[in-house]
């Protein structure tokens, strides 16, 4: 199991991998938005936190087709749905090689961001500690939403279509315990509901998404 | 028997291809699959991997016996030689890859890019990878597809060696691979081209 | 005694099926339209909310319906998984357009009848916006139905989306009650009571049309979801048929 890990760390920091692609997409997300809002600091700063939780949850949804569809091509999806390794082990390690590539480097990336856009000096520690708490989720939905498609010739968009609705309650929670921050309240109810999220999906859908591929692979 | 395989009947999406196909295969013994393109012996060998479920009929083989090598290599391009080897050897529990690298000649190839291997290069690694699988029974699809005919004797060789240690191989292939004590299947008589016999809604409209 | 499980043999679905159908259309048509006509011409206006609230004749229907078919594809979705019945599968597919078509009605006649009522088209409510949600659940549904050739692969896939989709749609909806107390009014047909003032609650006068409206939504919802049931089967025979054509 740590061998697939590690296979999929090396593989996204090798050429082609496309590991800091959701980075720099989170960078030019932000930096997009001061054209879009418009340059007065007040008002980005009151709307700085949830931009950069949903500038994350963009960019995470962006690598996600990678996760199973390279290994589908190639063929060593079937090799390794034959191999000692149980389906929902796979699933499990795919999603957390994605969070290790994409999701940490978003949440690493997010307090430097949010200065750029003039995130309020209290909501840092809760935004980094939301997105911590939430990009977990954000990878165990997507590593199911690309078990569903693996099969699907340019299931990119569809891939979306499916896993936005399902990202709906970690983002509301994850951006609100980040904002309260802003605000000067408490985010510790709002982060244990994010959590929670975190918790139950990466407990539970490594079995829905084992399910889908089964049915992907016959 | 290391394989029996009684009266099963496969099937490629809504269409049945192949059906009271029984056969068995010992250890030590290997099976050459024949027929003409397009009659199922990738259904087949994918049925017998655990991919697919047949339609009917029983498969009977020990648990984790079954080491599958489908048409597509399943290498990682951007990983060296060894490392797709090590990477498989981890995940089937394989001591060393060294014995892997010697039956296909791959040592001097084992730092390059598996990028950059020619098909016929490319083809022998993923072979290899069945040696690190450490399962008796080998399925194969056109295994020696892009091997030319020196790397074929290698294959037939590694094949011999499989069997003297009580292993079985199950090729699908349209050359003759020199194996002298090989049986040979020709499925065409299985082909049994229609729907599937639990269509559901077969007699919905009548 | 015969099981009901019957029902789910494709065939036994087709005969009888085709023997409820008139019936069913007949219900549906006739509560409909009673139930529409007596509520708009023959209920007073409310003495706040003035003849605009009578769109809610077809708004709380098409709502409650919205839901309920949702709820109904989780079901059909459960019955294909534990007992294989391919008409079970066929019916999920069949109701989720009804149902993505109800949930854009609840929410068209929503924003219709909040202009006036709010002053605003659309508001970010937990309801409204728990309902859009459900819109994009029903879009994906859909998509995914559309995408898969083989028909049991892409039931079997749309099921597990449709499971998984459910506990995330119970999820969202208290997710936004948390995250936003909204303006909309709290279900108000279920605390209906003699006797009961005016402003808690609809009064009678209101509820017996509002109820023949429901009950013809149901109908109509059976009527559709039966219609595209039998297409669904039809069209799966074809496909088969074309198939072996194919392969002769």
């Amino acid at each position: 199991m740590m061998g697939l890990l590690k296979r999929d760390l090396a593989l996204a920091i090798r050429a082609g991998g496309g590991f800091g692609l959701s980075l720099a997409f989170f960078l030019i997300f932000t930096a997009l938005v001061p054209f879009g809002i418009g340059p007065e600091t007040g008002r980005l700063s009151e709307i700085a936190a949830g931009l950069l939780w949903l500038g994350a949850l963009l960019a995470c949804l962006l690598s996600l087709d990678r996760i199973f569809q390279l290994d589908w091509e190639d063929g060593s999806l079937d090799l390794l749905a034959t191999s000692p390794l149980p389906l929902e082990a796979l699933a499990a390690i795919k999603a957390l090689a994605h969070w290790l590539t994409t999701g940490l480097p978003l949440v690493v990336a997010a307090p430097i961001l949010g200065l750029i856009l003039n995130l309020p000096g209290p909501a840092f520690v809760p935004l980094v500690l939301s997105l911590l708490a939430g990009t977990p989720a954000l990878s165990a939905i997507g590593t199911f939403g690309a078990a569903l498609t693996v099969g699907i010739k340019r299931g990119g968009l569809l891939l979306s279509l499916l896993v936005l609705p399902l990202y709906v309650p970690t983002l509301l929670f994850g951006a609100m315990a980040a904002t309260r921050g802003a605000q000067g309240l408490d985010p510790t109810p709002t982060l244990a509901l994010t959590l929670g999220i975190t918790l139950g999906c990466v407990a539970l859908l490594p079995f829905a998404a084992a399910g889908a591929l089964r049915i992907n692979l016959r | 028997m290391a394989l029996s395989v009684t009266d099963i009947a496969c099937a490629r999406g809504p269409a049945q291809v192949l059906a009271g196909v029984t056969f068995s295969v010992a250890a030590g013994e290997a099976l050459i699959l024949r027929g003409p393109n397009g009659a199922g012996k990738t259904t087949l060998l994918r049925t017998l991997a655990g991919l697919t479920p047949p339609l009917s009929g029983t498969i009977e083989h020990a648990d984790g016996a079954i080491a599958y090598a489908a048409h597509a290599d399943g290498l990682k391009t951007q990983l060296s030689v060894a490392e797709n080897l090590t990477f498989w050897a981890g995940v089937f529990g394989a001591p060393s890859i060294t014995a892997a690298l010697d039956a296909f000649d791959l040592h001097d190839l084992a730092s390059r890019r598996a990028g950059e291997l020619s098909a016929g290069q490319k083809r022998r690694l993923s072979l290899a990878r069945l040696l690190v699988t450490g399962r008796p029974i080998w399925c194969l699809d056109e295994p020696t597809v892009s091997l030319d005919a020196g790397n074929t004797a290698r294959f037939a060789a590694a094949v011999e060696a499989h069997l003297a240690t009580g292993g079985s191989a199950i090729i699908a292939t349209h050359i003759d691979l020199g194996l002298p004590t090989a049986r040979t299947l020709d499925i065409t008589p299985f082909i049994s081209r229609r729907l599937r016999q639990d269509d559901p809604f077969a007699d919905a409209l009548t | 005694m015969a099981s009901i499980w019957e029902y789910a043999n494709p065939r036994k679905f087709m005969g009888t099926s085709a023997a409820l159908l008139p019936w069913v259309t007949a219900i549906a048509a006739l509560c409909l339209l009673g139930g529409l006509v007596w509520g708009f011409f023959f209920t007073p206006n409310d003495f706040r909310q003035g003849s605009t609230v009578k769109i809610i004749y077809i708004h709380v229907p098409s709502a409650i319906m919205a839901v309920n078919a949702w709820f109904m594809m989780l079901v059909c979705s459960l019955i294909w998984f534990i007992r294989r019945h391919h008409v079970s599968a066929l019916a999920a597919k069949a109701a989720a357009p009804v149902g993505m078509v109800f949930t854009l009605i609840a929410l068209f006649t929503g924003a219709v009848w909040g202009q006036p009522m709010w002053g605003t088209w659309w508001e970010w409510d937990p309801r409204l916006t728990s309902f859009l949600i459900l819109f994009l659940f029903y879009l994906g549904y859909i998509a995914l139905w559309e995408a898969i050739e083989n028909p049991d692969q892409a039931a079997d896939l749309t099921a597990v989306l449709c499971l998984v989709g459910s506990v995330f749609a119970i999820l969202s909806r208290y997710a936004l009650v948390f995250w936003n107390q909204g303006l909309h009014q709290g279900t108000t047909v279920s605390t209906v009571g003699v006797g009961v003032e005016e402003n808690e609650g609809v009064s009678s006068v209101f509820l017996y049309p509002m109820l023949t409206c429901l009950t013809g939504f149901v109908f109509l919802f059976i009527t559709l979801v039966l219609y595209r049931t039998r297409t669904e089967i039809r069209a799966r025979r074809l496909k088969a048929l074309i198939a072996q054509e194919q392969m002769a």
